[in-house]
């Protein structure tokens, strides 16, 4: 095998041989799979363009190739800012869409107030509500208040980028740029696990992927589930952290018409069938610490319906663990190999389990400078986003505005081209960010009119800085 | 090919970029303009000057160079050996010693500085002083003084665009030229280093810039967790080296930066009460 030639790389006399994965002596230009690249590069989406990107020059002088696709659509990324001047934003460009005249006003932004919220799709306990998450020992964020089949963390904030000791801002602004760049970052959380968080990919705890979310409690499984069960097995236990169901109890076993079986659950009951607490939180059974089911049962009771042969299965909400049983003379349950017929529901609920998986929410506000670089008065820009005449967008993704005062925003990272997250030391996170708006509305809320590109303009001459371009395929086609 | 580009900035400043270079340049005083007309003329030749004698300025032990920045990089380097050092160490610094000298050349500037990615050459006329503000854990400022012959200021450290051989994140030096505090404060941050401990990872040069004037020389790529008895003790060994440098006349001072502390020496002090966002 021969190893991969390096490079020369031609942009200034320094002349670089550049390897592979590596960059030149500036760090602006590198060697991606045999091709000179700017590293930071504008970058365009275009719909109509397949796949796989590729790199023009933007200056006009050096510039020869094909002309850019009609429908490239302007974002933030690479298109630097002048933060935290007051000078206009790197790029004002005037553009048609559907026949209107609409200005996009493109410039990075620089966050010290921002974070992110994850989502982390498991019922695996994960650490107490309010706990403190760390990465590399230094407090991050916390565990804020679960949902439904997920567990939630709130990281970032201006308080640990800036508030604390210089190591804790640090650490937190790589974690952020790590996550929003769709990269792995291990955490750890305070009386709680490790748990390995990647946008889009299946959460790791305490070194265990995490394959399924739960397709309900116990008590959802069993209504949805019952009348699937009946006849097969004699009774049906869901076990789960949060509520363990009990099929014959429950109110949707007693519709169908389900025997007493005199079963006992080792837990606090809630209304018939369903029970609270079976155990601890932990890596077992159902987000229990339960690794033996038959630890939550009691003695079984032959006055109240139990009897030999009695058809016992043990499942949890993923439908991950199971295991059949039936009572011996003794009504103590003895494994059996589970019947074919029965096994084909424990796949149903299997099936309609999800696939884990980690979402990471940037969330950030767009500060009072930055909006000086779109208008010379900005609480018209606040007013125009928040009315929904200006359309906000970062990398292109759409973004969810809170209402409210001020312009706070989150967008799923997943939906932003590969590397659209940058930092600076202070330490904030710099991310892409685009105004979209019709030209009249513009000019309205006091735009610089001055600065107005036209998108034909722009790429014949560049922006505020000589850069190149690179053009990518729609941000659902790049992931 | 681009050649070498200029832009005005806020604050009456000067960008001047070419391939890796970025100065940025400020004066005040007398025939500012002509000033910045001299930096701008001298800026054209730089890079291809250097690049003339590259393979010599990326020599650990090389001979004569013609050009004036080469021979200031070859000067700041040597008081350093026998030591591993090129004269790439000084090649920040010595720029910005050498576009600030012509930008002041019979122009009546009060004060100016050329400021090379962190590493800022100064001009100071009678009774003038500039003040430079440090940010990052304990915010410092440092102010020379014309009576003081301190004028050249440059960091060092793990996190910047040049490869370190230690750990610090950090270091701050200020000499007698922007040439000398270049090369010494890359050799304090080297020396700020726990030799064999298993939370540094360590790469040969070469394995992240294939040019590079360090060759297989192993360099720090990441950092795991310190105690703070570790940190103290990686600090001392900068220290030491500082001490050192200083005892020989070639720094004024230094500030080394690992995690939550810092150590200092001479005109540097720190000062906790400044607030920045």
């Amino acid at each position: 095998m021969t190893t991969p030639d390096k490079i020369r790389c031609d942009a200034c006399p320094v002349m670089c041989y550049i390897a592979p994965g590596q960059t030149g002596a500036c760090d602006r230009y590198a060697n991606d799979a045999g091709r000179i690249i700017r590293t930071d590069p504008v970058v365009l989406l275009s719909k109509t363009l397949a796949s796989g990107g590729r790199v023009v020059p933007f200056a006009s002088r050096d510039w020869e190739g094909d002309p850019f696709p009609a429908d490239a659509q302007i974002t933030g990324i690479g298109s630097g800012t002048t933060y935290p001047d007051y000078k206009p934003a790197p790029f004002i460009i005037a553009s048609e869409i559907d026949g209107a005249d609409m200005v996009t006003v493109v410039t990075e932004a620089i966050f010290s107030y921002c974070g992110v919220k994850v989502k982390i799709d498991t019922d695996r306990f994960l650490g107490p509500e309010g706990a403190t998450v760390r990465a590399q020992g230094e407090a991050i964020g916390h565990v804020t208040t679960a949902e439904y089949g997920s567990q939630m963390l709130s990281l970032g904030g201006v308080h640990h980028l800036t508030g604390g000791e210089k190591a804790e801002g640090r650490v937190t602004c790589a974690a952020l740029l790590a996550l929003c760049n769709a990269e792995a970052v291990e955490l750890t959380i305070d009386q709680g696990s490790t748990v390995t968080v990647q946008a889009g990919k299946a959460p790791i705890v305490d070194g265990r992927v995490e394959n399924r979310m739960r397709v309900g409690c116990g008590s959802a499984t069993i209504g949805m589930f019952a009348d699937q069960w009946q006849g097969l097995v004699d009774e049906v236990v869901v076990v789960d952290d949060h509520i363990t169901g009990v099929v014959s109890e429950h109110q949707a076993g007693k519709v169908l018409g389900w025997a007493d079986t005199g079963i006992k659950i080792l837990g606090r009951r809630s209304t018939p069938g369903r029970y609270f607490r079976v155990s601890e939180p932990g890596l077992g059974w159902g987000g229990t610490s339960i690794n033996d089911p038959l630890e939550i049962l009691g003695a079984w009771n032959a006055k109240k319906g139990a009897r030999e042969g009695l058809r016992l299965l043990m499942v949890s909400t993923t439908g991950e663990e199971f295991a059949y049983y039936e009572l011996d003379e003794d009504l103590t349950p003895q494994a059996k190999a589970i019947p074919d017929a029965l096994m084909t529901s424990v796949k149903l609920i299997d099936e309609n389990c999800e696939p884990s998986l980690c979402t990471v929410l940037f969330m950030g506000g767009a500060g009072g400078s930055l909006r000086a670089g779109v208008t010379q008065n900005p609480v018209r820009l606040t007013r125009s986003v928040q009315a929904r005449h200006t359309r906000l967008t970062s990398g292109g993704a759409e973004c969810y505005v809170w209402p409210g005062g001020g312009i706070t925003f989150m967008v799923d990272i997943l939906r932003l081209p590969p590397g659209a997250f940058g930092y600076v030391p202070t330490p904030a996170l710099v991310a892409p960010l685009e105004f979209t708006l019709p030209r009249t509305e513009y000019l309205a809320l006091g735009g610089h009119v001055a600065a107005i590109k036209t998108l034909a303009e722009m790429m014949r001459e560049g922006g505020a800085y000589a850069t190149g371009a690179r053009i990518g395929s729609d941000r659902e086609g790049l992931r | 090919m681009m050649g070498p580009q200029i832009r005005c900035l806020s604050g009456d400043r000067l960008h001047l970029h070419h391939g890796p270079i970025d100065l940025i340049l400020w004066a005040e005083g007398a025939q500012v303009a002509q000033a910045y007309a001299q930096a701008i003329a001298r800026f054209e030749y730089v890079l291809e000057e250097l690049v003339a004698e590259l393979d010599d300025l990326r020599d650990p032990v090389p001979g004569a160079f013609n050009g004036p920045i080469a021979q200031a990089m070859g000067a700041a380097t040597v008081p350093f050996r026998p030591a591993f050092i090129t004269p790439m160490a000084a090649v920040a610094g010595a720029v910005a010693d050498e576009v600030l000298a012509t930008m002041c050349r019979g122009s009546g500037l009060t004060r100016a500085y050329v400021n090379n990615g962190g590493d800022i050459a100064v001009h100071l006329a009678p009774e003038q002083s500039l003040t430079a503000a440090m940010v990052g854990a304990g915010s410092a400022q440092l102010t020379l003084h014309h009576n003081h012959p301190a004028r050249g200021i440059a960091t060092s450290g793990r996190g910047g665009r040049s490869l370190s051989c230690g750990i610090a994140d950090c270091v701050t030096v200020v000499a007698h030229s922007a040439a000398m505090a270049d090369a010494a404060a890359t050799m304090i941050a080297n020396a700020v280093d726990l030799p064999g401990h298993p939370a540094i990872t360590r790469r040969p040069a070469r394995s992240l810039k294939a040019d590079s004037d360090l060759g297989d020389i192993l360099v720090t790529t990441a950092l795991g967790l310190l105690t703070q008895s570790e940190v103290a003790a990686a600090l001392r060994n900068g220290y030491a080296a500082a001490q050192a440098y200083a005892a020989r006349g070639l720094i004024a001072g230094a500030a080394l930066f690992l995690h939550s502390q810092s150590r200092t020496l001479g005109t540097l002090s720190l000062a906790k009460d400044i607030e920045y966002v």
